[in-house]
Order: C-alpha cells, then sequence, then structure tokens
C-alpha cells in the first residue's frame, strides 16, 4: 500500500495461504501495523492516535447511553438524570462522553495546528488534508446536534440559533431552516433527527478516518523536517524509517496515557468544568438565557460569525453590490464556512516549496501569530457581543483570512528559506547523536 | 523528552478556555468551606440529613425535587438513612397521585420526591448544578478542582442573603438579596434562626441551616459525586502507573536507535 519499499506479509504456513489467496487481510493489516514511519516523527504526532481512541471512546460510551436515553421533548432532560442516577455506572459513562467531546476538539486542533506548521497539507497529502477537514466538519456537526440531545437551556437555544444561521440564506433560507428543524421552531422533531444523525455521523467520520488513514499511508508520514523519505532501495528507506509497530505505537500510547491521566482528572475532580450550568436547567421554549454561549470549541467561529455587523464596510459593499441579497446575517454565516473552508484551501494557497515550518524564518512569526489569533477568537466568542469585543473579533477574524489568502501565498515568494537537512536520517542523527538504525540491533 | 511532553501537556491545557463566562449583574456568593470541596472532598452525612429535615419543613411548601427518588436517601454518598426509616419519611411527609388506584396515597420510597411548583418555585433537584458561583481566576473556573463550580455556595448565600429590605412592583412584593442576580429576589425569606429543631442539638441559625440545606441541594443535584471521585482517583493512579510503565517500555524499546542514553 505505501509506496516505500518494505518488507510485506508472506503466508508460511498451508492455512495461511489458503486465506491469503481468497482474502489478503492479514497482508493487509500486517502492512498497516509495520507501514515504515519516519524516524523523527516528535511528539507533536501522537494526537492522531488521541483522535482514534477519542472516536472510539465517544462511540462505546455512546451506544450504551443511548440504551437509557429517550429522545422525546418531555423526558429527555429526565432521561439523563435516570442515567446519571439509576444506571449502573452510569454518571461515568455520561461525564466520559460529554467531555470526551472536549478531548476530542482539544486534540483534533492541535491536529490541525500540527499539520499547518510542518506543512503536513501539501502535495501530495493534499487528499488528506480534505478527507481531515470534512471530518472536522462532521465532527462539528456531531457535537453540536449532540449537545441538543440532554435538551437543557443551552441544548435548546444553541440548536435556535444556530439553525437559524440557515435562516440567513437569501430566498430559500427560511425553507430550509424549517426543513432541518421539522417544523417552524426548535421541537420534538428536531430533537428527533437530531438524535438520529447523531447516532449515524460516527460511523461516517469511522469511514472517512480510513480513508485518511489510507490516504497518508499511501503518500507515506510527513515529518518534522518536510524532507521525504529515500524511495530508492529497502535498505535507504530502513535508515530514514522505523516500523509503526512497535515504534511508534508504544510512543503514541504512552503520550495517549499522560493525556488520559489529565482527562482522567477532570472527569472524576471537575466533570463539569467545560460545561455550562445552565444546561442542567430543562429546556423553556418561553425563557431566553441571558447569554447564549456555544461550546468553547465553536468559540472561534462563532466569533468569526458575529464579528461581520452591518457597520463594517465590507459587509456594506456586500451588501450594496448584491442589491441587498447578502445581509450581515448572511455575510457572517459565509465568513464562518469561509473560515473553514480557507484552512481546506490551504494546500494551494501555500506557494513555498518548502514543507516545514522548521526552515521557514518568516513564516514560524505569522503561524505563531495564527496561534494567538486562534486563542484570542476563541476568548471572544465567549465575550458579549458589544465594545471593544466587537472590533477586535473583527481584526482578529481579518487576521485569520489575511494569514491564508494573503500571507501564505506572498510567503513562499518573498521568504528565503533555511537550509534543510538532506535525509530524516541526518536530522535524527543530529538531534540523537550518531547511531543509525543501520548498525543498530532492536531491543531483546 | 519529558519538557516535550509538558510542552505537549500545557499546550492541551491551554486549549481550554474560559468555558464558564460569568453572566453580568452577579450577586455576592460567599465562598463557604464545604466538606465536599476538592478531589478528596465528601459528603458530610450528618449534615446531608439535616438539610433533608430543613428542605421537608421549609423548602417542601413550595419547592420540588422531581428528578430525585426517595429511595436514593438511603443509598451510599448520600444522606444514608437506614431503609426502615426512608419507608416511613416517605409514608409520612408526602402522598402521590396512583393512577392504578386512580386516588392518592402515602409516598413509597420508589417514588420521586413530589414535583411542586407553588407560587412558581422552580424545582430544586438540580438548582445546585445549574448554578455558579465562581468563575475564576480570571474567568477561567480553573478553581472548581478546589471548590466546586460554586452551586451550593450560591444557595447558601442566597438564603443567608436577605437585607430585610423589600420593594412593591406590579403587586409583587420583592426582597433585596445580595447573592441573587439584580438584587431583588420575590421569594420571601424562607428561613429565621430557630425555624428547625435537630434532634441532636446541633446549630439552627440561619446561617448553619443555610449551609445545611445547600449541602442537601449538593447532594440532589450530583448524588454519584463520591462515587465519582473514587473513580477518578482510582483511574488517575492506574494511568500514571500505565503511563511510567510505558516510558519505560519507550525508553528502551528506542535506545538501541538512538546514539545518546
Amino acid at each position: 500500500m505505501s509506496g516505500i519499499p518494505h518488507d510485506h506479509y508472506e503466508p508460511k504456513t498451508g492455512a495461511e495461504k489458503w486465506l491469503h489467496s481468497r482474502l489478503p487481510i492479514v497482508g493487509l493489516i500486517y502492512d498497516t501495523i509495520m507501514i515504515p514511519t519516519p524516524k523523527n516523527l516528535n511528539w507533536w504526532w501522537i494526537w492522531g492516535i488521541v483522535l482514534a481512541f477519542c472516536l472510539a471512546l465517544q462511540i462505546v460510551t455512546g451506544i450504551v447511553l443511548v440504551m437509557h436515553y429517550t429522545p422525546h421533548v418531555d423526558m429527555a432532560f429526565a432521561s439523563i438524570e435516570h442515567i446519571m442516577r439509576n444506571v449502573n455506572g452510569g454518571h461515568m459513562l455520561r461525564y466520559l462522553h460529554m467531555n470526551g467531546a472536549s478531548l476530542f476538539f482539544v486534540a483534533v486542533y492541535i491536529h490541525i495546528f500540527r499539520g499547518l506548521y510542518y506543512g503536513s497539507y501539501k502535495a501530495p497529502r493534499e487528499i488528506t488534508w480534505i478527507v481531515g477537514m470534512l471530518i472536522y466538519l462532521l465532527m462539528m456537526g456531531t457535537a453540536f446536534m449532540g449537545y441538543v440531545l440532554p435538551w437543557g437551556q443551552m441544548s435548546f437555544w444553541g440548536a435556535t440559533v444556530i439553525t437559524g444561521l440557515f435562516g440567513a440564506i437569501p430566498f430559500i433560507g427560511e425553507a430550509i431552516q424549517t426543513w432541518l428543524l421539522g417544523g417552524p421552531a426548535v421541537d420534538n422533531a428536531t430533537l428527533n433527527r437530531f438524535f438520529s444523525l447523531h447516532y449515524l455521523l460516527p460511523f461516517v467520520i469511522a469511514a472517512l478516518v480510513i480513508v485518511h488513514i489510507w490516504a497518508f499511508h499511501t503518500t507515506g508520514n510527513n515529518n518534522p523536517t518536510g524532507v521525504d523519505v529515500r524511495r530508492g532501495s529497502k535498505e535507504e528507506a530502513k535508515k530514514d524509517t522505523l516500523p509503526f509497530w512497535p515504534y511508534f505505537v508504544i510512543k503514541d500510547f504512552l503520550g495517549l496515557a499522560i493525556v488520559l491521566v489529565i482527562f482522567w482528572a477532570i472527569v472524576g475532580f471537575m466533570p463539569n468544568y467545560l460545561g455550562h450550568p445552565d444546561n442542567y436547567i430543562e429546556a423553556n421554549p418561553l425563557v431566553t438565557p441571558a447569554h447564549i454561549v456555544p461550546e468553547w470549541y465553536f468559540l472561534p467561529f462563532y466569533a468569526i460569525l458575529r464579528a461581520f455587523t452591518s457597520e463594517v464596510w465590507v459587509v456594506q459593499f456586500a451588501s450594496f453590490v448584491t442589491g441587498g441579497i447578502i445581509d450581515a446575517k448572511f455575510f457572517g454565516v459565509i465568513a464562518m464556512f469561509g473560515a473553514i473552508l480557507a484552512m481546506a484551501l490551504a494546500p494551494w494557497l501555500d506557494t513555498s516549496n518548502v514543507r516545514s515550518g522548521r526552515y521557514r524564518p518568516m513564516f514560524k512569526w505569522w503561524f505563531a501569530l495564527l496561534v494567538v489569533d486562534f486563542f484570542a477568537l476563541m476568548w471572544l466568542g465567549a465575550m458579549p457581543a458589544e465594545e471593544p469585543y466587537a472590533s477586535f473579533s473583527l481584526i482578529a477574524s481579518a487576521y485569520w483570512f489575511g494569514y491564508f489568502f494573503v500571507i501564505l501565498p506572498l510567503l513562499g515568494v518573498i521568504e528565503k528559506p533555511l537550509a534543510q537537512p538532506a535525509t530524516i536520517e541526518e536530522d535524527f542523527d543530529a538531534h540523537y547523536g550518531k547511531k543509525s538504525s543501520a548498525d543498530a540491533t532492536p531491543a531483546e | 523528552m519529558f519538557k516535550k511532553l509538558a510542552t505537549g501537556a500545557a499546550f492541551a491545557l491551554a486549549m481550554i478556555p474560559a468555558a464558564s463566562y460569568a453572566a453580568g449583574g452577579a450577586g455576592h456568593v460567599e465562598d463557604y468551606d464545604f466538606s465536599f470541596e476538592g478531589p478528596f472532598g465528601t459528603y458530610d452525612r450528618n449534615q446531608l440529613q439535616r438539610g433533608l429535615q430543613i428542605y421537608t419543613e421549609v423548602c417542601a411548601a413550595c419547592h420540588g425535587l422531581k428528578l430525585v427518588p426517595i429511595r436514593t436517601l438511603s443509598d451510599e454518598g448520600g444522606p444514608q438513612m437506614p431503609e426502615d426509616q426512608v419507608r416511613a419519611y416517605a409514608a409520612d411527609n408526602f402522598s402521590v397521585y396512583d393512577p392504578e388506584l386512580d386516588e392518592d396515597r402515602p409516598a413509597k420510597p420508589v417514588d420521586h420526591f413530589p414535583e411542586n411548583n407553588n407560587a412558581g418555585a422552580p424545582d430544586l433537584s438540580m438548582m445546585a448544578k445549574a448554578r455558579a458561583g465562581f468563575h475564576g481566576p480570571y474567568g477561567l473556573g480553573l478553581n472548581q478542582l478546589f471548590k466546586g463550580m460554586g452551586g451550593a455556595e450560591y444557595i447558601a448565600s442566597l438564603l443567608a442573603g436577605y437585607t430585610g429590605e423589600t420593594k412593591e412592583e406590579a403587586g409583587t412584593t420583592f426582597y433585596e438579596n445580595t447573592a441573587f442576580p439584580g438584587g431583588w429576589i420575590s421569594m420571601a425569606p424562607p428561613l429565621s434562626d430557630e425555624q428547625v429543631e435537630f434532634a441532636d442539638g446541633h446549630a439552627n441559625d440561619v446561617e448553619a441551616m443555610s449551609q445545611d440545606v445547600a449541602a442537601f441541594l449538593m447532594w440532589t443535584a450530583e448524588p454519584k459525586m463520591m462515587a465519582r471521585k473514587q473513580a477518578g482517583f482510582v483511574g488517575v493512579l492506574f494511568l500514571t502507573l500505565l503511563s511510567v510503565m510505558l516510558y519505560l517500555t519507550n525508553k528502551r524499546l528506542w535506545a538501541p536507535h538512538k546514539g545518546k542514553h
């Protein structure tokens, strides 16, 4: 499967040969697990395993929760409390699932920013990147619909605000919104379809994860240098790589275990840290909460959504040019989805032929600013829509778009990159001292 | 390597932003010391029983606890009353409508505390989790680890926060309260000194009773807290152990490939 030359599975016994000639599944698993992996991968590369763990955790806890949950507006809230009080271990399952969503997003954001820094999105890994972005979009949809299920105040009002975004689409918006909700407002029909989709989408994500892994197993992993693995011969490739099992499996599990210590401490000792107290009040369509705040992982894009008010000249210009079809609300929706689209387009917006940010002296600083910008947007998303937050939001949103549409294309032209190591082996040896894998004996 | 792991962990933590966000115009919430705060905090069984008594004699006149099954009063990690006491408590204090008999009958432990929204009083089952007294430091909410969300503190502060001032607005009397957001609440001061007599002669001034009933309501909102913290402790311990073993395995596994040891 991989383009990097390596040893493949050889069926030995009669039974193995029998199976292999009919269904080469053992070979497929062997090749996947033993894929040659750049040996210089650093700790930013562990988050893929964390993400795989999160998906499994959410599906397993979710399936058990569904056995006790009732998707009906009159019973949903009480059924969650039934899980918390009467189901054996239910309180842990529920808190694991609730906080599991947050861990999932912590991991995906670090994973995405790692890709942005080390240029993992660049050729030939564009498909991996695009599939990853699709997974991220589906994650957001799944998380949003999952948050509606407990039928608390934030569930209800969050759903009202977010589905209202679709109502901002000119001409057909209202019809789409009604169609999505299954009625004129968030109600039982909405809860039921969200429940159905919340159960379905994780399996779509799982399928896309397989495609994601398939894609980067075809191109090979990127690595901190961005330099390609030598593929001339098996021996050459072996100098740059080590097999995924056991080297990276053990390393990734170590990273995962440390992450889980923190995760478990949050679940055990402060499980409502990332939640909102209002969601322990049953949904009431007649009482609007003082502040409707989305979950933390939506905040950066929520800030972008709110940044483009009718006072912003770009919005006024767009409104004028389109004869009022694009109003401030619709502009905000375009901006929010555009911010994610901008990330997805990174492979074509980045003109530099150097992959890794490590060897890009100017890029480094702009990237660091993007990370700061992301946190700033997250903070601003939680602030009320008033000055000075509105102006800050606009500046931070502008930088987000500026980074992808102006800075990335320009840097490739004006930046003078540093010298890159000739091989991955060279980078590894520079870091750990010369003792290349060629003369190394495996651990006993 | 630990430096890098630490950077990674710090980054992961930093990704968690100001989740809980302080609502404007919030009142003053006194930071009481409750026995259930912090990773090792536990409920004080006697305090929960006193709180139950206050709830029954005072709060239950207007408020309900519809999500709480009466039988859980004998559960571990709660007021932990003997089962026969719980049976007597249910029958003596509450009656419920039985659809099979088509009439009211004395409550049994399997029933929930009755629903009650006299004068628009909200249900109290989840109140201690539906209010947040603390958001610090810097709105990051991290002190939850040591103090909890401050829901119980909010309730206790509210009950003890009446100034004695009243005002009339559109035919409703409002009472000034230092803890209530906005400063004026429509609930009359529910507690007065020595209103409830405890069998063990425990202090029964407003301040003490406010805290007792707040602790009880923390339990009704989070009845499995002690089991959860124990699971948290055991999990953290074993995962730390697993991390150490994986660290040693990983080190040994990679050693032949690294020049430095």
